[in-house]
């Protein structure tokens, strides 16, 4: 190409690097650039400021100010201008632990604390390993020997007994781990290639997951007596888990057919080729990728198992919701429903808020690379 | 350099100097307190085509993305084309006209057609009827060789053709100027070449042309200029045949070094 | 030689096998139940009460807290049904409404660049989303319930009134005009539509932009108010009085129905937030950065790059949470608010035919969760982005 000297040219220049002239960095930078950086956005946070003004102090002073935080008597509540906390301080027994006796609630206690903790260190991926599958196999055994009595010298409580914090936690454990199976089978199900198996495995599906989980539980607790003969009775604790479990593998099961469907064809042609059998392909080689593909989805639909053990209050079990509000048809301290309401509120917040948290960081260390 | 003097005027456009489409004049810029482009100094002839290369991070990217202001710099004065680059945005506004961009990542739109991709800044910029705009479309796709993919999505197109569909696109608006965001580097070796074929065209055919790329061949056919950035400053800048026969400074000999071994 | 037929050749015969587990399957299913099946006609015969939907025609006698339709103890089931259906329609629909609307605010302002509505939204959205939506029901209930008695209601002059007997608001008094209005406020969507296209189409066409957002806003305002006017005017309003210890006229939202509104539009509007912001996120900062190079307005970018692309990946779980909401009004159960479930759970109570009754619900369930999937499948094909 013919070229006349070219006009473009460069200067190379070494100067050392210098802070910037206008800072970048510091406190009126941000405020700038966060709250002021233009003319909607500053008028915004004025009338976001000025919300905040007119609300905080008010709600402080009922919170706090003039809150009544402990006392018997329910009469120093109403005098009071403030929230009435003493509610909880009153009830707080029957709404941690619903209508078990109130010496055994240790025994409650207990079984929180050991629930609580087999979960927290679950969460660290370093202690997962055959010993914690034996951990949990006997949290379970321990949790059930609290709750029911009769040996080791403890009182007898049955089932009818259980309640607040300890069945709550109790129901979602058993909803999770008695679920996660039946997913599994009814994801492979609908996959199969024999279509009696695919119809039955589909049908369930989309019907448990196309209506709500309060008929659910209706028909396990309060049908199935119709179904059985008179003699045979089930626990009703028993029949609500079942109710959760069924309701929960439905949707789990769609997330982890999911899983499945994302696994390439190479796989399944690699394990036929090598002579595995459809089982020996499905529980060594296709299912640990599958559910770890799945896993944030799954942690969602775990979050929203623990909310929907409230639903069992509706058929007449004590979690922790039933047990508030069987507390608070006391006539003394109806009108401080609202507290009693937040506390509970607070305490799901705080299980649900933080095992949110939890799963974004899987999902995180899923998306960088980290194995899991 | 001549024109060093008249350029200290803050603000005027530089119409005496209607030969340099783009001036860089002592700009710098900071990421927070992270000093990225220092002290750039460099004027693009019209017509004329600069290559520029440099390791990861050498801030090449950001540099050429300030000439349409797609990265602010904050000191310094860049002129593209006669007009001076301030926050003002009908300046911008005027400035996005006269520049066209092709990008990594071609940043097609997958919602719509090929040719919805090309009309849709003709249309909704610059009020040209629709009829008129497909024509032109049609026109630039027989240039970049892809006619019969008109109507078809970006998502049925490979990454080559996707590409050309996205130099087409920036060429819509008759650019003055074609900035070139390294344009093969996402792409499969096979297609690298279909598209340093359309950017070879372009050339000859007389564009203003800035490319960020690592594809030497290519420069050496081309470039009038090859600048080399690294750690944001510009390291040294000369005439492809000096650049790669007789590079001046160590540090651009270690990156030929690297680069030419492939 | 010809191969033999052995047992031990069958059982490895794939096909065989797959066969065999099916018919095992087959005889399981229907030997279960046929015995669940038996147990419950014994049941049912034990307390002399015959199979079938006949009962529908039966004399309820039972009273329904609130009714869009007319209903007297004296109708039939089939007529609470109905009536049940209405109240978890008009429930979630009205919760939908409300849910989108917020929702999409909240996750716009998620997404907003100024730091203190950021956190406002992302405070809303952990707060509602991290908290089960029975006891949000039950909480909102409880504090209606612990409103003023009628007589000292909260009022906003004459027109609303608020007490522990619910919301009461003054209403036009029923006049043809208002339905003129009704149908006037549609054609103006439409025309407003149309417009809006034919705009659009000439811009292309010609390269001539005509401005119509005014116009259009002044129809959908406008249009509607004429009609009103041709229809005659009214400006009678059912104006609700204090009498006696209750409030009288107007229409009124009863506390059951206001609890579970809230309950349902408060919790899904936290998940519609986040679907909206992720939504719009999942427009590449690319695609924005061509727009822009090229010289795109923002309005152009919103309505013709983000807008579109978002609202594909928005609409799916969106919707999947509206067939969520609408099984949820189930919760009403537990407030006391008559729709389908509890209203099932009362007849089932007084005839007896539980099986039936169980039926009936569960189909009612599943026709809604099916229809809006079906809605949805259908604009999922149309919109679908075409891929190699």
């Amino acid at each position: 190409m013919a070229r006349h000297a070219p006009v473009s040219h460069a200067i190379a220049v070494s100067s050392p690097r210098r802070r910037p002239p206008i800072p970048q960095t510091g406190i009126l930078v941000w405020l700038k650039a966060n709250l002021f950086n233009n003319a909607h956005n500053t008028l915004l946070t004025l009338l976001a400021a000025w919300a905040l003004f007119v609300t905080i102090p008010d709600a402080l002073r009922w919170m706090v100010l003039d809150a009544v935080w402990i006392t018997d008597d329910a009469k120093s509540c109403r005098a009071a201008a403030g929230a009435c906390w003493a509610v909880i301080a009153e009830k707080h027994r029957v709404m941690l632990f619903g209508t078990f006796p109130y010496d055994e609630h240790w025994r409650g206690v207990l079984v929180i604390a050991i629930v609580v903790g087999m979960a927290v260190v679950s969460a660290f991926r370093r202690f997962w390993s055959y010993w914690l599958f034996l951990g949990w196999l006997g949290a379970v055994i321990v949790v059930l020997v609290l709750q029911l009595g009769g040996i080791f010298g403890l009182a007898e409580t049955g089932t009818h007994e259980w309640g607040g914090l300890p069945l709550t936690l109790i129901m979602f454990v058993g909803t999770v781990v008695g679920g996660l199976p039946v997913a599994v089978f009814l994801a492979l199900g609908r996959r199969s290639q024999l279509p009696v198996i695919k119809a039955l495995c589909v049908g369930t599906i989309e019907i448990i997951r196309g209506v709500p989980l309060i008929t659910v539980l209706f028909m396990a607790s309060l049908m199935f007596p119709l179904f059985v003969p008179e003699e045979l009775t089930i626990d009703k604790v028993l029949r609500a888990q079942i109710g959760m479990i069924l309701f929960f593998g439905a949707y789990a099961a769609e997330i982890i057919r999911g899983g499945l469907q994302a696994i390439p064809r190479g796989q399944y042609e690699a394990a036929d080729a090598a002579g595995l059998g459809y089982w020996q392909t499905t529980g060594r080689i296709i299912l640990p990728q599958a559910m770890r593909i799945v896993i944030p989805a799954l942690m969602n639909d775990i979050i929203r198992a623990f909310k929907n053990t409230t639903f069992v209050s509706i058929i007449g079990l004590f979690d922790v919701l039933g047990a508030t509000s069987a507390a608070l048809q006391d006539p003394l301290w109806v009108l401080y429903a609202p507290e009693a309401y937040m506390f509970i509120f607070v305490l799901y917040f705080c299980f649900c808020f933080s095992m949110s948290k939890y799963s974004e960081r899987v999902e995180r260390d899923l998306a960088t690379g980290r194995n899991y | 350099m001549d024109s060093a003097n008249s350029n200290d005027r803050a603000g005027a456009p530089m119409a005496d100097n209607y030969d340099e489409i783009v001036q860089f004049r002592g700009v710098n810029k900071w990421f927070g307190d992270f000093h990225v482009l220092r002290d750039i100094n460099m004027v693009v002839g019209r017509g004329e085509k600069v290559v520029v290369c440099g390791p990861s991070g050498s801030g090449k990217s950001t540099m050429i993305r300030c000439i349409n202001r797609l990265e602010e710099h904050q000191e310094g004065t860049i002129v593209v084309d006669g007009t001076e680059l301030t926050d003002d945005a009908r300046k911008i506004e005027s400035v996005r006209r006269r520049v066209g961009m092709v990008f990594q990542n071609f940043n097609l739109f997958p919602h719509l057609s090929v040719m919805a991709n090309l009309t849709m800044a003709p249309v909704y910029v610059h009020g040209i009827p629709e009829q008129e705009a497909e024509k032109q479309a049609m026109e630039l796709l027989e240039r970049v060789k892809i006619p019969e993919q008109a109507w078809k999505y970006p998502g049925q197109l490979s990454g080559g053709q996707q590409q050309r569909v996205a130099i087409a696109r920036a060429l819509m608006l008759q650019p003055k100027v074609m900035l070139f965001d390294e344009p093969t580097s996402a792409l499969d070796p096979e297609m690298i070449n279909e598209v340093l074929d359309v950017m070879v065209e372009l050339a000859e055919a007389g564009m203003t042309m800035i490319v960020v790329t690592h594809e030497m061949g290519f420069a050496r056919k081309v470039a009038d200029l090859m600048v080399f950035m690294d750690a944001g400053e510009i390291v040294e800048a000369s005439p492809p045949d000096q650049f790669f026969e007789r590079p001046e400074n160590d540090r651009t000999r270690l990156f030929l070094s690297q680069i030419l071994t492939h | 030689m010809r191969p033999r037929l052995t047992l031990d050749g069958l059982w490895h015969n794939l096909g065989f096998r797959g066969l065999l587990y099916q018919a095992v399957v087959i005889v399981l299913v229907i030997g279960t139940a046929a015995y669940m099946v038996g147990n419950a006609q014994e049941a049912m015969q034990k307390r002399g009460i015959a199979t079938g939907f006949g009962f529908l025609d039966a004399e309820a006698a039972f009273a329904i807290g609130e009714s869009l339709i007319d209903f007297r103890p004296s109708d039939t089931f089939l007529r609470a049904y109905v009536v049940a259906v209405l109240n978890t329609l008009k429930v979630s629909a009205l919760s939908v409404v409300g849910a989108t609307v917020l929702g999409g605010l909240i996750g716009v302002a998620r997404l907003s660049s100024n730091w203190l509505i950021a956190r406002f939204a992302s405070l809303y959205i952990e707060v509602f989303r991290n908290t089960p939506q029975l006891v949000q029901i039950i909480f909102w209930y409880t504090l209606v319930t612990l409103l003023p008695h009628p007589r000292q209601a909260l009022s906003l002059h004459d027109w609303a009134f608020l007490s522990n007997r619910g919301l009461v608001l003054a209403w036009p008094v029923a006049h043809g005009a208002y339905v003129w209005a009704a149908f006037a406020a549609v054609a103006a969507c439409v025309a407003a539509y149309g417009i809006a296209r034919w705009v659009d189409h000439r811009r292309r066409r010609t390269g001539q932009a005509i401005p119509v957002f005014w116009l259009n806003a002044g129809l959908v305002a406008g249009l509607p108010v004429v009609a009103w006017l041709i229809g005659g005017a009214p400006n009678e309003f059912d104006v609700p009085k204090l009498q006696g210890f209750n409030i009288v006229g107007g229409v009124t939202m009863s506390p059951e129905f206001l609890a579970l509104l809230l309950g349902l539009s408060l919790y899904i509007a936290a998940f519609i937030a986040e679907i909206v912001r992720s939504g719009i996120q999942s427009v590449s900062r690319g695609q924005i950065e061509a727009a822009k190079a090229v010289g795109l307005g923002r309005v152009d970018l919103y309505l013709k790059v983000i807008l579109p692309q978002a609202l594909r990946v928005i609409v799916p779980p969106a919707t999947a949470q509206y067939v969520s909401l609408t099984k949820n009004s189930s919760l009403g159960v537990a407030i006391g608010y008559p729709e389908l479930f509890s209203v099932n759970n009362t007849i089932v109570t007084l005839s007896g035919h539980t099986i039936e009754c169980i039926g009936i619900m569960m189909a009612v369930y599943l026709s809604i969760a099916f229809s809006i999937a079906a809605v949805m499948n259908v604009y999922n094909k149309a919109v679908q982005i075409k891929e190699r």
